[in-house]
């Protein structure tokens, strides 16, 4: 079966990527990733190896692993921040770069410069620029996608400030409400829980549960352990390859885990003794920061 | 004298309407793309395009061709060579910048040394506004019209690219292609400001206006107005000073930008100094 011609692909000179609009395939994963291996430029050790995973529409699924697991580069590279050396990447059925529309990335807190002067509501709107490509301005259509975004996050009072006014929580929200605009349907966040208190870590989780139950894929990178059984349908423990992928439950087991720091531990030798203990009580603090 | 002599007397000789036009359009340019240069954190790259042009300068004056198009062909390079030295992200790309940077300069001023007096340097390295020809003048517009149309035109790419690169690689837009465009705008926008301030001083009509605006304003196209305000107050007021005080004229109008930021720092509305100051906030 050749999936590319099993639909028409729209194309467009004024868009962004070279095709458009694609639909997606219907009962395609939302994400099949097969045979991917990639290794930073410099860098002596591979990032990821042979990496082979399905995540189907709906999922709510969490990265978690040791820092340098590759879990950021896996999200890039499904994103298209970074360019897959070995292996693909499909989204919906379709090969990456006709899925921009489609996948949303909210990236790493430190990514990004909030003093920027732009607004909420700037922000949002760059979601509606997928759809829009060059020399486009927004419609009345991307204005009112934009105010449903908005009010969907709960930031339509705070729409006209400068996106510094706002506090960390609320900078995530409008991250996620970027992703509503853009009407992706797989969403990408990188460690959207870094340096958040514990409230609003929930409330991200609430909003990212509605959208779940909308149809909308989730995955989520996290050194946070101890949110997964509550919050998340399916963990996927990373260590450059797939060390555990199974229900948050399954993955928590201290053997999967003794078995990815151990291994880590003897080349790191800093002579801790018990690494899942260690990571059992990292509830609420991340090592990266 | 009254006030409106004292006013009109500088404009009504042709060399003060040029020089006085040209200041004007080029700080304009050059506020609007200095918005990006502050917040793309640019003021490096900036400063290096009009060091790099040095050499093109030269050599147009050397074979008899336009000045402007050999100083456009050494940025342009100049644009291209710091992307493709950095492209494997083996040197770092302000590296990149400072060897380039340094080399075009160093090769402009030998160039220079075999050839021509000093004189000529001083021109080109401090400015000089007085002596804008009116094909200069028709260049430094169109310039100002193309910066000012790109702008418009390439907003959007502009604004993600510069916010949250990482997102715009997302929907499938380049940042590598929107960076090569301001580049090449900044290339433009450089020569031409070269006229009215010099090689030494023109980072200053890259980086000041919106240095001094951001502090005032929160919104991109009001830091873009802003600045352009008061590179125009500047260019008028430096222009004044040449020909009252007998100063020389792309100094006049650096210190005047200086002295604006000077004041909104110390007294912008909520983020000046004075005002933090009396909330007890400093």
């Amino acid at each position: 079966m050749n999936r590319e011609m099993s639909q028409p692909i729209a194309r467009g000179l004024t868009t962004y990527g070279r095709e458009h609009n694609v639909p997606a395939v219907p009962g395609e994963p939302a994400l099949e990733i097969n045979g991917l291996s990639f290794t930073y430029p410099g860098a002596t050790q591979p990032a990821l190896v042979d990496l082979s995973l399905t995540i189907l529409p709906g999922e709510r699924v969490a990265l978690v692993g040791p820092n340098g697991a590759g879990k950021s580069t896996l999200i890039k590279l499904v994103a298209g921040l970074e360019r897959e050396q070995k292996g693909s990447i499909r989204v919906y059925g379709r090969p990456r770069p006709a899925c921009y529309h489609r996948v949303g990335y909210v990236p790493q807190r430190g990514d990004v410069d909030w003093r920027f002067p732009v607004t909420v509501r700037e922000v949002v709107m760059m979601g509606r620029y997928a759809h829009l490509g060059w020399l486009k301005w927004p419609r009345r259509a991307d204005h009112e996608a934009v105010n449903r975004a908005l009010d969907a996050m709960n930031l339509t009072t705070l729409a006209d400030r400068q996106i510094g006014e706002l506090s960390g929580g609320q900078q995530q929200r409008v991250m996620i409400a970027r992703t509503l605009a853009q009407e992706a349907d797989l969403l990408l966040l990188d460690e959207p829980l870094n340096n958040l208190d514990v409230g609003t870590q929930e409330m991200i989780f609430h909003v990212l549960e509605a959208l779940a139950e909308e149809g909308k894929t989730i995955v989520v990178t996290t050194h946070d352990l101890g949110l997964l059984p509550i919050h998340f349908s399916r963990a996927i423990f990373l260590d450059r390859r797939i060390v555990q992928d199974g229900t948050p439950d399954e993955v928590l087991s201290a053997e999967t885990i003794a078995r990815a720091y151990g291994l880590r531990l003897c080349t790191d030798d800093d002579g801790a003794t018990a690494p899942a203990h260690h990571l059992a009580d990292s509830h609420g603090h991340s090592p990266n920061h | 004298m009254d006030v409106i002599t004292w006013l009109i007397e500088p404009i009504s000789f042709a060399f003060m309407q040029r020089g006085l036009a040209a200041g004007v359009l080029a700080g304009i340019a050059c506020a609007v793309l200095s918005a990006f240069v502050v917040w793309r954190g640019m003021a490096f790259v900036g400063d290096a395009m009009a060091h790099t042009i040095l050499p093109g300068v030269v050599i147009a004056f050397l074979r008899g061709a336009n000045l402007f198009v050999g100083a456009l062909i050494a940025a342009i390079l100049t644009a291209l060579g710091i992307g493709w030295f950095s492209r494997d992200r083996e040197v770092r790309e302000d590296t990149a910048i400072g060897v380039m940077f340094s080399g075009f300069f160093a090769l402009g001023i030998l160039l220079l040394s075999r050839v021509r007096s000093y004189q000529d340097l001083t021109h080109i390295l401090f400015g000089d506004i007085l002596g804008v020809s009116s094909t200069d003048l028709w260049i430094i517009a169109g310039v100002t019209v193309l910066v000012i149309a790109a702008v418009v035109l390439f907003y959007k790419e502009l604004l993600v690219t510069s916010f949250d690169p990482g997102h715009a690689v997302a929907i499938g837009l380049s940042p590598e292609l929107v960076r090569y465009g301001l580049l090449i705008l900044l290339a433009l926008t450089v020569v031409a400001a070269i006229q009215a301030v010099g090689v030494v001083m023109v980072i200053a009509l890259l980086v000041t206006p919106a240095a001094t605006a951001s502090l005032l304003a929160r919104q991109l196209p009001r830091i873009m107005l802003l600045g352009a305000v008061f590179a125009v107050i500047s260019a008028v007021v430096g222009l004044y000073a040449s020909y009252y005080a007998n100063v020389a004229s792309g100094a006049a109008i650096v210190l005047t930008l200086t002295v604006l930021f000077l004041l909104a720092f110390l007294f912008a509305p909520r983020r000046g100094l004075v005002w933090r100051a009396v909330r007890g906030e400093a």
